[in-house]
């Protein structure tokens, strides 16, 4: 039964990819039922951009529901709420008016919050339920009061008919509407400081829908973003654009960062997310901020990084989700510090994984590295603009950009190594067994994507091109160069990883052939690793998740502010032996300390403030009435 | 067409050779600074010969990842190798992705480099692989920053085309933001490719190691590839620093003359960072492994201001 359901979504996702598809290149459509829902009516239509989304959807939803199929205990329900939220986040993309949007929007997180709360009998499930519930929400009144404003303003609540009323608004309407909408999108999207939800949520929830949630769910406050800030709102002032690059730069630091010193395997991942949205952000700044000084070749290369990088994340990230879920479900943990060796008995997660890996990285040939480089190029362009201020923004995000590429190398190193390579930590790992062969082909297809997305800009970045021609209402410039090599602005640079392909399995030769000619020895002896001279090598010898990050949380204390608790229980005879040690080394957050405590507090004593009123008196509860009254005469 | 691939076998003559040379002749000059008459400049060839003849050993705990990263580490500097303006100023795979695929190559390395040093499960391998990471991470985006000043300036992030601009202008050498990105540079230089003050080539001793732990299980036909593709990315290093901030001597392969000037510039050059290198490293001292990080983001920022650089001097 579950595995129809889940098969369903396979067709479902099949469906969207091709309807996408058609909507990318240059296909329309539009639905209208108008007795289904009030205000409006149910109203869907596709253009290039929402296409685009509904085809990531679909291109993710596909393979991860494979996966969910040959997931040994999928029978434990949640199908239900599965199948709403794909299809809810279907229909966001195609939504065209304000009802069907928030219904579908709210719709989607409805259903991914029960699936975050599918574990009930976990207080960590259900706390991060309810923070998930309280930002979701938050968020959603932002978008409300932003879409009722501006529907006010336009006088429609059809998306069209904004596009049209947009220069008519006046400056405070669309900067009021932009910072509403922004707002509720950046939650959406788990950008920083709107990401407390997502590293409680995605790992809360069973590994396919981390990898749904993760991969597609988030995209869709970019694709809200994207909506609202270029095509709802028209062009806006240059601050619009300078903020989401700001805000972009922050995410994708802050977000490595936090994944670095993170072991819990699925929250890293999250982690991961709030980075890649960070780049995502420096694409769709650099984007707007060029469109407001007239570059418009600029501001599609801009947009190109920034859709690349979206369809790029959603195929690594679901890929890499899947490949945790595999190791969860193997070792029975979701804690690195208990898994190693895993390589060996899981080969096919452990490469699929590895692929991922590689590919979030950005390590050439693979996807990732194709939309950094794309970003870079955007952001790098930045002497076409003449305003200082704006160079130093640039500057800001060429400077993150590089770091968070350094930083989420280091940690995928670690990711990788501590979790399958070396000797297992525990006996759980130890026994851990392969992924069933319907998981397996939902990964492979992944990493399959990872590769040919890699290999394949000359084909894909002309098509998002067009994407993104549509969204500026501009026609993209041809892109030069030829099937094997992409050109970018004329002569300024180009990148062929067709050939990097090429190249790196050539140098993989070299050295075989080298050998033979110079007659080196072939032998190979298997030979314990050297540990200076101890006996017999454990586990125990390894190096720590913990020991790996710490240069990190040295080098970032001032960011981190660790917290060192050293606890050593003696042996009762001498202090020479050791009985017991327990050493924790804890992060604090200083969006937690510095953002979200004193916010709580400072509500929960307005709360206080406020219940003083309410003393249960039934004489003094007739007096504010009769209070009330007076005043309403009075003004009146 | 054929100038493109006689050009690539020049430059992975020259970078393939070159490495265990400069390697050795920088070992010369400091055992000769020092006042020891140290080995002959040919000595890494017969260190790599030797280890050529002698059977791997390989840790029964360890996957295949570590058999694969020596090849792919020299796979990724050999494509790096023909990336970079090393006799001429069109390297065969300058369409390729330029700065950004050669700082994302280093990168390839690295991170298989990282996984094979925590395959084999011991202290030291986890140790070299992390602190080879952090200060990879810390390193690799200064390089990207302080590069993109320079290609800002001229106007490609094309090297070879960069190196042809300021070749043509030498004026235009002396300006704040090539000065400030040559010192982020050169720090960068010496951290990533494992020399004093950030790490000491010359030592085994545990505590201090950071790129020889790493490389600790390592042993006969995979040591020489390992110990290879280092030298190499030194050489790689040291020639982008000679060709970037002081671009003459290097024209377009239009004839077997360019080239051959391009070879003899190149050794000038290179002779003489090399001996500046061995200086430093005769005249400075290791730098405790946490004080390394604050060495990094002073480059780091050095190379930030060469950027803002550009845009307030223009």
């Amino acid at each position: 039964m579950s595995r129809l359901a889940y098969g369903m979504i396979v067709v479902v996702g099949v469906v969207a990819v091709a309807l996408g598809a058609y909507g990318v290149l240059g296909g329309t459509g539009a639905l209208r039922v108008t007795w289904l829902v009030p205000l409006g009516g149910l109203d869907l239509a596709l253009d290039p951009l929402g296409g685009l989304f509904l085809a990531l959807i679909g291109f993710a939803a596909a393979p991860v529901s494979v996966y969910a199929m040959g997931y040994p205990d999928n029978g434990r329900g949640g199908q239900f709420a599965y199948v709403v939220f794909v299809i809810s986040m279907c229909l966001v993309p195609l939504a065209a008016n304000v009802m069907t949007f928030v219904i579908a929007w709210e719709l989607m997180s409805l259903a991914s919050y029960f699936l975050v709360l599918q574990d009930r009998e976990s207080k960590e499930s259900i706390e991060a339920g309810w923070i998930y519930a309280v930002m979701t929400h938050a968020g959603l009144a932002c978008l409300l009061a932003g879409m009722l404003l501006l529907g006010a303003e336009a006088g429609s609540l059809r998306f069209a008919d904004w596009r049209s009323a947009a220069t008519t608004l006046t400056p405070a309407t669309r900067n009021a509407a932009f910072v509403l909408l922004a707002l509720g999108f950046a939650g959406k999207a788990g950008v920083i400081p709107l990401h407390v939800w997502l590293p409680l949520a995605h790992p809360a929830a069973p590994s396919h829908v981390s990898a749904l949630m993760s991969g597609v769910m988030i995209k869709l406050g970019i694709y809200g973003l994207l909506r609202a800030s270029l095509d709802w709102l028209g062009t806006g002032p240059a601050w619009w654009g300078a903020a989401l690059l700001i805000a972009g730069a922050v995410s994708s630091v802050i977000g490595v960062l936090y994944a670095l010193v993170e072991h819990d395997l699925k929250r890293l991942l999250a982690f991961h997310s709030i980075e890649n949205i960070g780049i995502i952000l420096l694409g769709i700044g650099s984007a707007i901020l060029y469109r407001v000084a007239g570059q418009d070749a600029l501001a599609i290369l801009g947009l190109v990084a920034a859709l690349y990088h979206t369809v790029n994340h959603a195929a690594f990230k679901a890929l890499l989700f899947l490949g945790a879920g595999s190791v969860v479900h193997a070792t029975g943990t979701r804690n690195m510090e208990a898994m190693g060796g895993l390589i060996k008995r899981m080969p096919w997660t452990a490469i699929c994984f590895l692929i991922g890996s590689a590919a979030i990285a950005a390590l050439p040939p693979l996807n990732g590295f194709v939309s950094e480089w794309l970003t870079f190029l955007a952001l790098f362009q930045n002497t076409h603009l003449v305003a200082i201020g704006q160079n130093l923004v640039f500057t800001l995000g060429i400077a993150s950009l590089a770091l968070t590429g350094g930083l989420a190398m280091a940690c995928f190193v670690k990711a990788f190594g501590i979790t399958f390579l070396a000797l297992p930590r525990t006996d759980a790992a130890a026994s851990a067994h392969e992924a069933s062969r319907l998981m397996r082909l939902g990964m492979l297809a992944l990493a399959a994507a990872c590769v040919g997305l890699g290999l394949g800009p000359t084909v894909i970045v002309p098509a998002l091109g067009s994407v993104a021609g549509a969204v500026l209402r501009t026609t993209p410039p041809v892109t030069g160069g030829d099937w094997l090599t992409l050109r970018v602005s004329g002569e300024f640079a180009s990148l062929s990883t067709a050939a990097i392909g090429v190249a790196l399995a050539a140098s993989l030769l070299l050295p075989l052939a080298a050998f033979r000619l110079v007659g080196a020895s072939r032998r190979t002896r298997l030979y314990e690793t050297w540990g200076c001279g101890r006996i017999v090598q454990t586990p125990r010898m390894e190096y720590t998740a913990t020991a790996f990050a710490n240069p990190f949380k040295r080098v970032f204390d001032f960011f981190y502010r660790p917290t060192r608790r050293l606890d050593i229980e003696f042996h009762p005879e001498s202090r020479l032996f050791v009985e017991r040690i327990e050493y924790e080394n804890p992060t604090r957050s200083i969006f937690d300390d510095w953002l979200y405590r004193p916010a709580l507090e400072f509500l929960r004593a307005g709360a206080r403030a406020v219940g003083t009123l309410q003393s249960g008196d039934a004489n003094r509860y007739l007096a504010y009435i009769l209070a009330a009254l007076l005043l309403m005469l009075v003004l009146a | 067409m054929i100038a493109g691939v006689a050009v690539a076998l020049v430059q992975l003559v020259i970078v393939g050779a070159g490495a265990p040379l400069l390697v050795g002749a920088l070992r010369t000059i400091k055992a000769r600074l020092v006042g020891r008459r140290g080995p002959s400049p040919w000595q890494p060839f017969a260190d790599l010969r030797k280890l050529l003849a002698k059977e791997a050993v390989v840790s029964t705990t360890t996957s295949w990842v570590f058999r694969a990263t020596p090849y792919l580490l020299v796979a990724s500097l050999l494509v790096a190798t023909l990336i970079v303006p090393v006799v001429t100023t069109r390297p065969p795979l300058a369409f390729a992705g330029n700065i950004i695929l050669l700082v994302y190559l280093f990168m390839l390395g690295t991170f298989f480099l990282a996984l094979a040093g925590l395959d084999a499960g011991s202290a030291f391998g986890g140790m070299g692989s992390s602190r080879e990471v952090a200060v990879a991470a810390l390193a690799e985006p200064t390089v990207i920053i302080a590069v993109f000043a320079l290609a800002l300036r001229a106007g490609t992030i094309d090297l070879g085309r960069v190196v042809e601009r300021f070749g043509g202008e030498p004026w235009l050498v002396a300006n704040p933001a090539h000065l400030l990105a040559f010192a982020a540079f050169f720090i960068v230089m010496l951290a990533e490719t494992g020399r004093l003050p950030v790490d000491n080539p010359a030592t085994h001793l545990e505590l201090t190691m950071i790129h020889e732990a790493m490389v600790l299980e390592y042993s006969g036909r995979h040591l020489a590839l390992v110990e290879w593709a280092s030298a190499m990315k030194l050489f790689v290093f040291m020639t982008l620093l000679a060709n970037l901030f002081v671009p003459w001597g290097l024209a377009q392969p239009s004839g077997p003359m360019p080239v051959l000037v391009g070879v003899l510039a190149l050794a000038a050059k290179l002779a003489v960072l090399t001996t500046v290198v061995a200086l430093l490293e005769t005249a400075v001292a290791k730098l405790r492994l946490f004080r390394v990080p604050e060495l990094l983001a002073g480059s780091f920022a050095l190379a930030f201001l060469s950027l803002m650089a550009v845009f307030v001097v223009r």
